[in-house]
């Protein structure tokens, strides 16, 4: 089962409010450290600046530096502490300040973070939630917007989220803190102030492991998470205007625990599928997605599963990144293309 | 408590307690009575002698590859015996077997850990450690996290974290030290440099003159302490776990040791070992020397030496037949303990390798 197989979307008040994601991170965490003392928030940056992208803001001033404490510029100290104060019996909800970095924590998130639980026995679980930002689209520096995702579902013991809108941003939020295992929440660079919604004011989860179907359609399915889905929506609305096409959109939400279910009946509605990511493709996440797809929706396939992602090249610099992030019309392009095959 | 040591010293003298012949340093008051020291030794004939019957068996192919404590016994059993087990943590690398002991681990689950059953990853939930740590220096931030942790639960708790000259190059140990000494973290950092790690020797690992020279740049003292004295090490151990517990903030202790086996089983140091150098360390026995001081405190003899030697060979014994008295791992222990609550793709690929219902 999934992490919160005894939870539902459940809504404790109807009383909601216009959010964007980054607002609804931050009002997510606000909410976890009133409910629960054991909640702490730290990194570069989150204190007194409230983040880089104001994810923490007026946090600091809330509830103090004990709980919402500066680090210093060392990402593997910030993710190895994390391990220990997770022994301590503490609640850490680190942020690494663009996944970019997080090569250099990545040996205490692989290799630590992810199997503590196993190595201890079951002695020390790691009831961490690493909150990440990721992506591109925002012209960010060199180095910051990679969406190296899938090199995170590769380390067992870890929960990998990735939501695509606010309301999902504080939900799943919500349910990644409260989860006993830890939890990589990445956060969608170009999402954090352009994407907003209707979100409850109150508490609520939305579990993890269950997908989304964000528009129905006919003839094509868009698999797609995190910033990506916004990306299939705006194709979707262009095959229907221009090209008669119905596209049915599904938001995976998140990738581990992965909605196999949910996957399997979006491309069994069409027969037709495209997974679409902003990472390179050979070994990116949708390479698993098409082979879950094809050995348990085989006889439902009537083409190829087309894959729209980045090419296998570094991340470009600003100005040529809109070359290298997967844009509508390539979304557009690789529907075509399925629809075209036999 | 101690000076801050000095970067552009020359190489600082370690600090010691009790030459190598047993009798204390002239204005030195020994840090444990007869009673805690033959308590210490006891620890250290423990480890000695679990070292030598599973290197035996490691032989024969009846135990895993593993590093033994020889000759760093004092270093480890003179630091863990500073923390009071029910409030502070060890958060060990590999080598520091009595420290977990005293913490409270069944001897037996370390051994088996070295015979490859997850079983002996077990730790008991009153036992203050964290698991061996493989990965070396991934345990120094972890502990400083663990001494935050501590701190912010008010618990009066402080962290001893043990690693040697080699993880000392690693980031992990720069980040780490850099972390405890902005949050004054109740930690107290045991380096034991025991002049190699695997095969590169001590100068090759850095041009510095001393590793405990490393500590002031971080904001907190650092001292250099014989190594193989068991009251040089408990007595600085003590202040620095006293230091840490009074919001005083991290030290970093180098213990100057000698690793006198292997790096571990599947070593063989006949490939590079200084013999000389190596042959220059046997007077300096740890063990020997604390015997030597009991001896003429007139608490050591033959006798006595033949009883707890049948002591503790006794507790191996029986803690290797409580070992293998516990049933060979299952496949089904691969799934266990990875997550609290499966992704369903797991749970699928649990039935699909052991059938359904396991």
């Amino acid at each position: 089962m999934s992490a919160t197989t005894t939870t539902t979307t459940t809504t404790t008040t109807t009383t909601t409010t216009t959010m964007t994601m980054v607002e609804a991170i931050r009002d997510a965490l606000t909410l976890e450290m009133e409910r629960d003392e054991r909640v702490i928030v730290f990194g570069e940056d989150v204190g007194v600046l409230g983040g880089v992208f104001r994810a923490t803001d007026g946090l600091q001033q809330r509830f103090g530096e004990r709980r919402v404490f500066d680090t210093p510029l060392a990402e593997g100290a910030i993710i190895g502490a994390s391990v220990g104060l997770a022994a301590a019996g503490l609640i850490p909800v680190p942020e690494l300040q663009f996944l970019g970095f997080g090569h250099q924590a990545f040996h205490q998130i692989g290799q630590q973070v992810a199997r503590f639980r196993f190595r201890s026995q079951g002695r020390h679980g790691m009831p961490i939630t690493i909150r990440s930002p990721f992506g591109g689209g925002v012209r960010t520096p060199e180095l910051h917007s990679d969406a190296f995702e899938a090199l995170y579902t590769h380390c067992p013991g870890l929960k990998v989220v990735m939501p695509a809108n606010a309301y999902d941003a504080k939900g799943m939020l919500l349910a990644s803190i409260r989860d006993p295992d830890p939890v990589l929440f990445l956060e969608p660079l170009r999402g954090y102030r352009l994407v907003s919604g209707e979100v409850p004011t109150g508490d609520y989860e939305v579990p993890l492991g269950r997908s989304t179907v964000v528009r129905e359609g006919d003839h094509v399915t868009l698999i797609a998470y995190s910033a990506a889905v916004q990306l299939c929506t705006r194709a979707a609305d262009v095959l229907a205007e221009q090209h008669g096409v119905s596209a049915h959109v599904l938001d995976l939400r998140s990738l581990v625990p992965l909605d196999v279910e949910g996957l399997i009946a979006a491309v069994e509605h069409t027969g037709r599928a495209v997974v679409v990511h902003e990472a390179p493709r050979t070994s990116g996440f949708g390479a698993e997605l098409v082979a879950t797809i094809q050995r348990e929706a085989f006889y439902s396939l009537e083409a190829p599963v087309e894959r729209v992602t980045a090419a296998d090249t570094p991340y470009p610099l600003g100005a040529i990144e809109d070359f290298y992030v997967p844009q509508v019309d390539d979304v557009v392009r690789g529907v075509l293309a399925t629809l075209e095959r036999s | 408590m101690f000076a801050h040591f000095i970067p552009d010293a020359d190489a600082a003298t370690p600090l010691r307690h009790l030459a190598p012949d047993g009798s204390l340093l002239p204005g030195v008051i020994a840090s444990l009575d007869d009673d805690e020291m033959l308590e210490a030794l006891r620890w250290m004939m423990l480890t000695r002698t679990f070292d030598t019957k599973a290197m035996s068996l490691q032989r024969q192919g009846r135990f895993g590859t593993f590093s033994q404590v020889t000759g760093q016994e004092a270093a480890v059993v003179g630091s863990a015996t500073a923390l009071d087990p029910t409030i502070d943590w060890v958060v060990p690398q590999y080598r520091e077997l009595p420290a977990l002991l005293r913490q409270g681990l069944p001897l037996h689950h370390f051994m088996l850990y070295f015979m490859g059953n997850p079983a002996g990853g077990e730790i008991p939930s009153d036992v203050n450690v964290l698991p061996i740590q493989i990965s070396l220096a991934a345990q120094i931030p972890q502990a400083v996290g663990l001494a935050w942790g501590l701190q912010l639960r008010q618990t009066g708790g402080v962290v001893i974290v043990y690693f040697g000259d080699g993880a000392s190059s690693e980031g992990d140990f720069h980040e780490a030290c850099n972390l405890a000494g902005v949050l004054r973290a109740p930690v107290v950092f045991v380096l034991s440099n025991n002049g190699w790690a695997i095969s590169t020797p001590r100068h090759k690992q850095s041009a510095a003159t001393n590793l405990a020279a490393r500590a002031p740049g971080y904001g907190f003292p650092g001292v250099v302490v014989d190594g193989n004295d068991l009251l040089a090490m408990h007595a600085t151990t003590a202040a620095a776990v006293a230091r840490a517990r009074a919001g005083d903030g991290p030290t970093l202790i180098e213990a100057m040791t000698y690793r006198m086996g292997p790096h571990n089983t599947a070593d063989d140091p006949s490939r590079y070992l200084d013999v000389d150098e190596h042959a220059s360390w046997l007077p300096l026995d740890p063990i020997e020397r604390v015997q030597r001081h009991l001896a003429i405190r007139g608490r050591w003899d033959d006798t006595a030496r033949d009883a707890m030697q049948a002591d503790v060979t006794r507790q191996v014994d029986e803690a290797l037949a409580l070992a293998r008295s516990v049933p060979p791992p299952h496949a089904g222990q691969i799934f266990d303990h990875v997550y609290v609550d499966p992704p369903l793709t797991l749970t699928a690929q649990r039935a699909a390798r052991l059938g359904a219902g396991a």
